[in-house]
Formats: C-alpha cells, sequence, structure tokens
C-alpha cells in the first residue's frame, strides 16, 4: 500500500525527522489558509498515487496565499494518470543548499533490510542507479539489531563533510529505519534530503510503501488506505478477497491463481488480443466471489468477450461453474463468455454449464483464441 | 529418485485441525504421505481422524513421533512463529503454505533457519510432492505421475496446468516444487537446480519464473556453469504494468527492474528452451532429450 506524500511526512517527523511546516488541504480556502498561515511563498502539491506529478502539472509554486488558492482550485480534481487529484500538501518553497537521497527497502538479493544512500539526491533513484551506480552506497542491516549508530554515521560520511551534518543525517537514518520498521514498510525513503542555508539538514519530500501483509497487525498503518485514490473496482475487489488489476485491452480475465492469470494475459497477447485485467479470484473457489468477479469485469465498458480459465486444484470447477449461471441471472452480461475449466469436478462443472447453454472447454490455448476472436467480433 | 521429499519423510501438519490443515492433512494421507503428527495448541493428546497424534508443540511431535518435516497451514498472523517454532524443533525441511507473512517477519526468520541447517519451502508456495512417494503441501497428486522430469516454480495454478501437459504426453515427475510466490523466500531456484542436477534419476528440468526480483536471471548464470540436463523454462507476466503487484507479493517490476522480457533474455542467453506458451513444454523437452 502507497501512502500519500502528506502520510509520509508525517510518520517522518512522528519519529523525530526535521521536515518543514506544512499541512493537507482538499478546498481551495483550506490551501490559502495555511499558506497564509506559513507567510512567504509555498509549493502546492498534488497527494495522487502517481509518479511525475510534477510533469502533469501536479506541482505549483505561489507567491502568496491568493496564487495558492489559484494553484489548489486548478489542482484540486485535476486528473493525473486517471486519478483524481482529492488533496494538496501546502509547504514553505525551502531554500536549498544541496540535495542528497536516504532510503530503506528490503532488499530480495541479500533478504535483508538496506539503507541507501547517495549525494546525486532529488533526482529518480534508479536513475542514478543505472547511471552512476558508483554515487550509491548501501548497509545491509541485521534486523535483530536494526541500524547501528556506527553504519548510520558511515554512510552520513558519504553525503556531507560538515560533521554537524554527518551528526544529523546519521540521526534522520537511524529515525528513518525505526519508521520503516514501525509502518512495516517495503519502501522508505526521503528524496530530497537537504541542507538548508543555515546548514540544517532535513527531510523535503518522502515516500513511504508498505507491506500489504502488515496490514492486519498495524491498524493505524491500515487506517491510512485512502480509498478515493484508488480505482472504484479495484477497491471492490479487494475487499471481496479478488486480487484485481485494471488493464486497457479488451478481453476480461477470470482465473484461479496468480501465475496462471498472468500466463493467461500473455496468451491473449501471444493470440493477437489485449487483456482488460489481471483478476485472481483465488485458491477456495466462493460461488459468491465469482459472481463478483463478473461484476467488476462487466462494469468496464471496454470489456468485448470475457475468458474464464480455471485450473481446478483446492479450487473447485462445479463452484466456479455454479457462479457462472448464477452471476448471470443477477447481472446484466452483454459479452460472450468463453469457459475453460479443468482438474477438480471437471465433470460437474461441465454438465452445469452445458444445462445452463454454455459451452464448456478443457483447452486453454482453444478458450484463449476464441475468446480473443470473439472480442474483436465485436469491436 | 527425488529431492527434499521421498518415502522416509515424516511429516508433522502444523496447524492440523484448521480449516485447509485438517483437508490438505486427509489430501496428503490419501496420497501415501506419512503423516506422524499434528499440532494444534491446547489440542495435544486427541487425535486427527482417529490416527494422527495431535501435540500442543512442534518439539514434543518431534520427540515423540520422529518427524523430519513440518508443513504449516496456520493463519498469516501466525505463520512467522510457525516458521521459528518449527526452525528449533529438530526437523531439516520446513514447508510454509500460508500466504500473507510479512517480508520483515522473513528478515529475521530465514537467517534464524539457515545457522540452524533448517531448509524453508516458501512462504505463500503449492509445496512439494514427489509423485509415487510422498507429497507435502496442496498440489494435487491426480494431476502428477512418476517420471524423470524435476520441476520449479513460483507459482501454484501455472504449475499444475505445466505437470497437467507433462502428465498427459507421458512425461513423468521426479519432484514438483513451488518455491512460492513472496519476494523473501527460503528456497529459490538455484538451490533445486543444484538438487535436480544431483538427482541421477532427473533427466531434464522445467523451470518456471514470472516477473519480479532477480531470481530468475541469477538462476540462468547459474544453469550456464553448473546444470548439463537440459532446461525448459517458462516466465509469467509479459503483459504486466509497472509497479502493480500482480497477485503474487513478490510479482512486481520495480522501475524497470524485473520484466518477463529480461529474465527470458537472461534464459535464452543460458542455452534455456523458453516456452512462449505453457502447451509448448512438451515439445521443447522432446527437442532437448
Amino acid at each position: 500500500m502507497n501512502l500519500h506524500e502528506y502520510q509520509a511526512r508525517a510518520l517522518l517527523k512522528a519519529a523525530g525527522i526535521p521536515v518543514p511546516d506544512g499541512d493537507v488541504a482538499v478546498t481551495a480556502e483550506e490551501a490559502a489558509a495555511i499558506a497564509s498561515r506559513i507567510g512567504g511563498p509555498v509549493v502546492v502539491k498534488a497527494q495522487v498515487h502517481a509518479g511525475g506529478r510534477g510533469k502533469a502539472g501536479g506541482v505549483k509554486l505561489a507567491a502568496d496565499a491568493a496564487e495558492a488558492r489559484r494553484h489548489a482550485e486548478a489542482i484540486l480534481g485535476m486528473q493525473i494518470k486517471g486519478l483524481t487529484v482529492e488533496k494538496v500538501l501546502v509547504v514553505p518553497a525551502a531554500e536549498i543548499a544541496s540535495e542528497s537521497y536516504v532510503g530503506v527497502i528490503i532488499d530480495r538479493a541479500s533478504q535483508r533490510p538496506v539503507v541507501m544512500v547517495s549525494p546525486a539526491g532529488g533526482v529518480d533513484i534508479e536513475e542514478v542507479a543505472a547511471k552512476t551506480p558508483e554515487k550509491i552506497f548501501k548497509v545491509a542491516i541485521d534486523p535483530r539489531f536494526g541500524l547501528l549508530p556506527h553504519q548510520a554515521m558511515g554512510l552520513a560520511f558519504r553525503l556531507y563533510d560538515d560533521l554537524r551534518q554527518v551528526r544529523q543525517a546519521a540521526t534522520i537514518m537511524q529515525q528513518l529505519y525505526r519508521a520503516f520498521v514501525h509502518a512495516g514498510g517495503s519502501l522508505a525513503e526521503i528524496n530530497p534530503l537537504i541542507t538548508t542555508p543555515a546548514g540544517d539538514v532535513i527531510a523535503l519530500d518522502a515516500k513511504v510503501v508498505v507491506d500489504d501483509n502488515e496490514l492486519d497487525r498495524r491498524l493505524e498503518i491500515a487506517a491510512l488506505r485512502d480509498v478515493s485514490s484508488e480505482a472504484a473496482s479495484e477497491v471492490e475487489a479487494r475487499e471481496a478477497g479478488l486480487s484485481y488489476i485494471q488493464l486497457d485491452g479488451n478481453v476480461g480475465c477470470c482465473v484461479n491463481g496468480a501465475g496462471l492469470a498472468m500466463a493467461t494475459m500473455d496468451l491473449v497477447k501471444y493470440y493477437g488480443g489485449e487483456p482488460a485485467n489481471f483478476l485472481d479470484i483465488g485458491g477456495s473457489s466462493n460461488p459468491d466471489k465469482v459472481v463478483t468477479a463478473l461484476r467488476i469485469i462487466t462494469r468496464d465498458p471496454k470489456v468485448k468477450s470475457i475468458l474464464f480459465n480455471i485450473f481446478g486444484g483446492i479450487t473447485r470447477c462445479d463452484d466456479v461453474a455454479n457462479g457462472i449461471v448464477t452471476a448471470r441471472r443477477s447481472i446484466d452480461i452483454a459479452c460472450p463468455i468463453v469457459i475453460r475449466l479443468t482438474g477438480t469436478n471437471e465433470d460437474i462443472a461441465v454438465r452445469i454449464l452445458t444445462e445452463a447453454g454454455f459451452e464448456a472447454l478443457t483447452d486453454m490455448d482453444e478458450a484463449v483464441q476464441q475468446a480473443v476472436k470473439l472480442a474483436r467480433e465485436a469491436a | 529418485m527425488s529431492i527434499f521429499i521421498d518415502t522416509d519423510t515424516r511429516l508433522v501438519v502444523q496447524g492440523i485441525t484448521g480449516r485447509d490443515g485438517s483437508f490438505h492433512t486427509r489430501q496428503m494421507r490419501d496420497y501415501g504421505t506419512q503423516v506422524v503428527a499434528g499440532v494444534t495448541p491446547g489440542k495435544g493428546g486427541q487425535r486427527f481422524d482417529d490416527a494422527v497424534p495431535i501435540f500442543d508443540t512442534v518439539a514434543e511431535a518431534v520427540a515423540a513421533t520422529g518427524a523430519n518435516t513440518a508443513v504449516i497451514y496456520v493463519p498469516c498472523r501466525f505463520a512467522a512463529d510457525a516458521i521459528f517454532e518449527a526452525g528449533e524443533s529438530g526437523v531439516g525441511l520446513v514447508v510454509c503454505i500460508t500466504e500473507g507473512v510479512p517480508v520483515l517477519d522473513m528478515t529475521r526468520a530465514l537467517p534464524f533457519l539457515r545457522e540452524r541447517g533448517v531448509r524453508l519451502v516458501g512462504p505463500n508456495c503449492p509445496g512439494i510432492i514427489s509423485p509415487g512417494k510422498s507429497k507435502v503441501g496442496i498440489i494435487p497428486g491426480q494431476i502428477c505421475r512418476q517420471g524423470s522430469i524435476g520441476v520449479v516454480s513460483r507459482s501454484g495454478t501455472l504449475t499444475y496446468e505445466i505437470i497437467h501437459q507433462l502428465t498427459r504426453n507421458g512425461y513423468g515427475q521426479t519432484t514438483c516444487i513451488g518455491i512460492g510466490g513472496d519476494p523473501l523466500i527460503g528456497t529459490n531456484f538455484i538451490d533445486c537446480l543444484s538438487a535436480f542436477q544431483a538427482d541421477p534419476q532427473t533427466d531434464a528440468i522445467v523451470m518456471i519464473g514470472e516477473i519480479g526480483g532477480t531470481d530468475e536471471q541469477q538462476a540462468a548464470a547459474y544453469v550456464a556453469q553448473h546444470v548439463t540436463k537440459p532446461v525448459v523454462g517458462f516466465i509469467a507476466g509479459q503483459t504486466a504494468p509497472p509497479g502493480r503487484r500482480m497477485g503474487h507479493a513478490g510479482a512486481i517490476i520495480s522501475g524497470s527492474s524485473g520484466t518477463a522480457q529480461e529474465k527470458i533474455a537472461a534464459f535464452e542467453q543460458a542455452g534455456i528452451a523458453v516456452m512462449k506458451r505453457p502447451v509448448e513444454v512438451v515439445d521443447l523437452l522432446r527437442a532437448r532429450q
């Protein structure tokens, strides 16, 4: 789960990290009030889970409260990569003497948390890693001990020469590591970590990504979820225990298992079609889940055919068949459905589907080709 | 032969009385797995299906029954602790089926097991089956057949699909192992490749990867260096958008890294025959044997 910048800032602040003044607003009036309280020039920043906010016009400098109001009016309600901006963060326009990068990630290769710093801050760190890897410094952490003071100092010396700044940065890294663990993070980064003209080290922008598997035991973090910032269909799917991601194609896919779901989408593409979505109905096949899945898929106006691909193991094919038959009674399904199922209770499923007037296939390639063809004919 | 499990496997089931644990314990017993003990705290002294003794702790179960392998079906909020408990119980192999274990917990559990010389498979995996001998986990026994192909995969149902293709075309398996869809897992592709390479009965290997991370790229380099048996590969997720978690916690393209394209290229460079479709597995094996 991605946190908004203003939420990440609050977590960092609670951990003791110096962050500039500022607050979040949902109306232009609130934004103006925050700007006038701060005084002087401010930056109005769209709070939306999309990269490239600046390029999309979602980050604007304002000389005073009146200009902040005008920018907030323009930014609130704006669409950035298909997401509507509901909130803006208003912060003082910082004077920056230098910019660096500090982050904590879970490193898959070393299987440990890694603290990573770079004196090349304020830009995309992936780009730095790709173009100038010598500018990135890392320490793998033993999670039993956390980031030790000397490790933090060692990294901070890579960023600053001034001992006071080194100490400040080292403290911030330890605070960031603790905030990362506290939030159940899979990533926590400050980019940029700046020095002010007065020589202080402060966090200007923050990003925190929380491991979804942590949310059950960190209710205060789970409460930060902003459903208004996600596609409604994805929220509905998650609440029903489905894993759904909307894409741009016209073949709706409903599959059991994530790997098979991806392989099915790939096969749609192989046969010249485009998948409309990723959808994994999960292991246990409750017919209700199938109904919800079909409701979500059919709501996407781009969908021209629907493809079921079920390999019955724990999932019982007859449960899925019953779900499809129930769904057709309760919701209006305009486009053709192609069903492939094999495995546990396949025979019962085929009977249920045949009696209800559906054709049931057992071959994956045949089903995918048919779904692609039907979508093309309808387009 | 087979890898990791065989007829000597003596299994203790953690969470044996739960919904998933009880269902799959019956399936495993029907398949012929020696399920020697179960664990559910508070139900020690009872028997599962009037046959399998239940204990309060894994350590008691191991002491009383000589179990050498543990399988975990407990709910995700207890799963990390179940891994630690199994890790110090004396078993040599722990298979964690449970999905949803926080990755920070895994950063602690993995070194704990490694220091004790215990192998973990998973979490978030379908487990292991050595057809005709033993199954530990949830892979459907009826789609497998004893033979000479080793199968290793990050996925569940996609693996079943490919096993199904193998079996119905006469290619049986030595062992099929699902290593799990999480970003941090106990046993990776290389561990399985080296075990299959060393197993005299395994003639060829099928490796099924997906987007996210660099495990497949490292496995490809290992194949080029150390594996003399034919390897056929598949990578799922060519149409996956970057930055989105595709069901599995580990199946995510971060920035430009972990794409299907780079993994396929690494496979091809290592001389691994790459399937474009799951159905091609049989033809590719036939061409290379």
